[in-house]
Order: structure tokens, then C-alpha cells, then sequence
């Protein structure tokens, strides 16, 4: 099975919740758990989230672009801006490390990613822009059960 | 945590007004704040509970914050910074930060960001 979809829309946070809901729409016919649902929905918002306030510094006029695609039972992701690029990418994505504390900011967006996602990649030139490359499979049972 | 403060927790929740009305969200009672978080919390959404936390923070010289969960169906690391960002504002102060009805999914995400450690998490 194989089932592509590409979306692109203004970098303002009342569209966050669109594309992470869009993103769970189509990723419905895997069939996923309501578990999976939310992991994905999560790591949506954060990638999205972080395209809009680090990308762009909260500006309107930028564009976010998402692509999915499925293949057998794994959702691809990609979040890509058109933005400022991260300079240190190691140093962003260390858990509670942000740039924007002002802002409320946890510094917990890409260990979020990582830990709700089964394969988390960082492109980044910048001010060039950022892609967000995230991958999960669908269906399948953990090997370790989470610990309580 | 005493009964007399779970007494009060409690019965609190139980007037509960209508979801849209955004003020009805944040009510005081005695040195608590209490905050009913929205169905989903996400950056668009944080930045009103913030402001309207911190306002009453400041003016009705509260100590702690209580977060009640119960409508809440989605949240993500943006929940985490208004929680982190209110418990820095009392802390020095000796407040306490608590979340009361948080399900599984919201514990998990309070665990993962090491937030459990700074927030009482109670039924």
C-alpha cells in the first residue's frame, strides 16, 4: 500500500490544530490505535509549532509545508519551512534547551518527537530553512512496555 | 495534602459554568488558583492561559495553582511550558503546582518532561 499527501499553509498558530487533525485524518485508513493517534498528533504540533515560532520568529507571511506518506504500515512526516534554520541542532534538541523561555517555551518539543515518533530526523541550513523527517509504523506491538 | 484542602479541590469542580466563556476557566478559592485547561492545549491556545494565570498570580497574591485536566483531550510540550512557567512564578514563594484529573496520556507526558518530580499529580 502505498499513499501520498502534501499540504501547504500560512505559518500562523491557529493552523496547528489543522495540521495535526489532517495529518491523524490520513493516516486513519492504517487503521491506528487511539494511542498512535496521539502520538502523532503531538509530534505534529510540535514540528508545526516549531516551524512557526522558530522558523519564522512568530511572523506572518511564512509558509509550512507538510508531506506525508504511507507506505506499507509506516507514516512518513515531513514538516519543512522556509525559514530562519537552526544553527546548533545537537543543542535544540537536548530536552528543556530552548530559545524562547519568554515565550513559555518547555524545551520540550523534539524530545516530544522522539518520543512519541519511531525514527526523528533534523535537516537544517540556516536561513535557508528546516526539515522536520519523521517516520512510525503503524500497528505494531512494543518491544519493551513502557515503564510505569 | 490534608482533607479540609481536598474538600476544597473538590467541590470547586462542581461549578463548573459553561466552556466557552474563557474567564469562568480561572477561579480563586482561598490562596488557590484554579485553571480548567481547554479541550486542547497547544501553542495557540497557551499564551491565554498564561497571561490570564500570571495576572491572577499577581493580583490576588495566590500561592498555588491548581490545573484540572478533565475536558482536556489533546495536549503537547506547550501544556508543559505554561505548567513549568507558573510553578517558577511561585515556587520561590513556596507555592505548590497540582493537576488533578490529568489522564493516562497527560501523566505520561508530565513523566516524560520530568515535570512529576515539581507538580503533584492527584485523582
Amino acid at each position: 500500500m502505498k499513499n501520498e499527501m502534501k499540504m501547504e499553509f500560512d505559518a500562523i498558530s491557529a493552523n496547528e490544530a489543522f495540521a495535526r487533525v489532517a495529518v491523524a485524518a490520513f493516516v486513519s485508513e492504517l487503521d491506528p490505535t487511539l494511542e498512535e493517534v496521539s502520538d502523532i498528533k503531538t509530534a505534529v504540533s510540535e514540528a508545526v509549532t516549531n516551524a512557526i515560532i522558530h522558523g519564522y520568529d512568530g511572523i506572518e507571511g511564512g509558509k509550512v509545508n507538510i508531506r506525508c506518506l504511507i507506505e506499507q504500515d509506516v507514516l512518513h512526516v515531513e514538516v519543512m519551512d522556509k525559514g530562519n534554520g537552526i544553527e546548533d541542532i545537537e543543542k535544540a534538541m537536548e530536552p528543556l534547551f530552548t530559545t524562547k523561555p519568554e515565550l513559555n517555551r518547555s524545551g520540550m518539543g523534539f524530545p516530544f518527537m522522539e518520543a512519541f515518533m519511531d525514527d526523528l530526523e533534523v535537516l537544517s541550513v540556516v536561513g535557508e530553512g528546516t526539515t522536520i523527517i519523521m517516520k512510525k509504523k503503524i500497528g505494531c506491538i512494543p518491544w519493551i512496555e513502557d515503564e510505569e | 495534602m490534608d482533607t479540609k484542602e481536598n474538600i476544597i479541590l473538590c467541590s470547586l469542580f462542581d461549578l463548573r459554568g459553561k466552556e466557552n466563556c474563557m474567564m469562568e476557566n480561572f477561579k480563586v478559592i482561598d490562596n488557590y488558583l484554579m485553571v480548567r485547561m481547554p479541550e486542547e492545549i497547544d501553542h495557540h491556545k497557551s499564551s491565554y492561559i498564561s497571561e490570564n494565570a500570571d495576572r491572577f498570580i499577581v493580583q490576588e497574591k495566590v500561592d498555588h495553582v491548581v490545573f484540572d485536566f478533565e475536558n482536556t483531550k489533546f495536549m503537547d510540550s506547550s501544556g508543559i511550558g505554561i505548567i513549568l512557567g507558573r510553578y517558577k512564578k511561585i515556587a520561590c514563594f513556596g507555592g505548590k503546582v497540582f493537576a488533578i484529573n490529568a489522564d493516562n496520556r497527560i501523566r505520561h507526558l508530565l513523566m516524560i518532561s520530568g515535570l512529576h518530580k515539581i507538580v503533584e499529580i492527584m485523582e
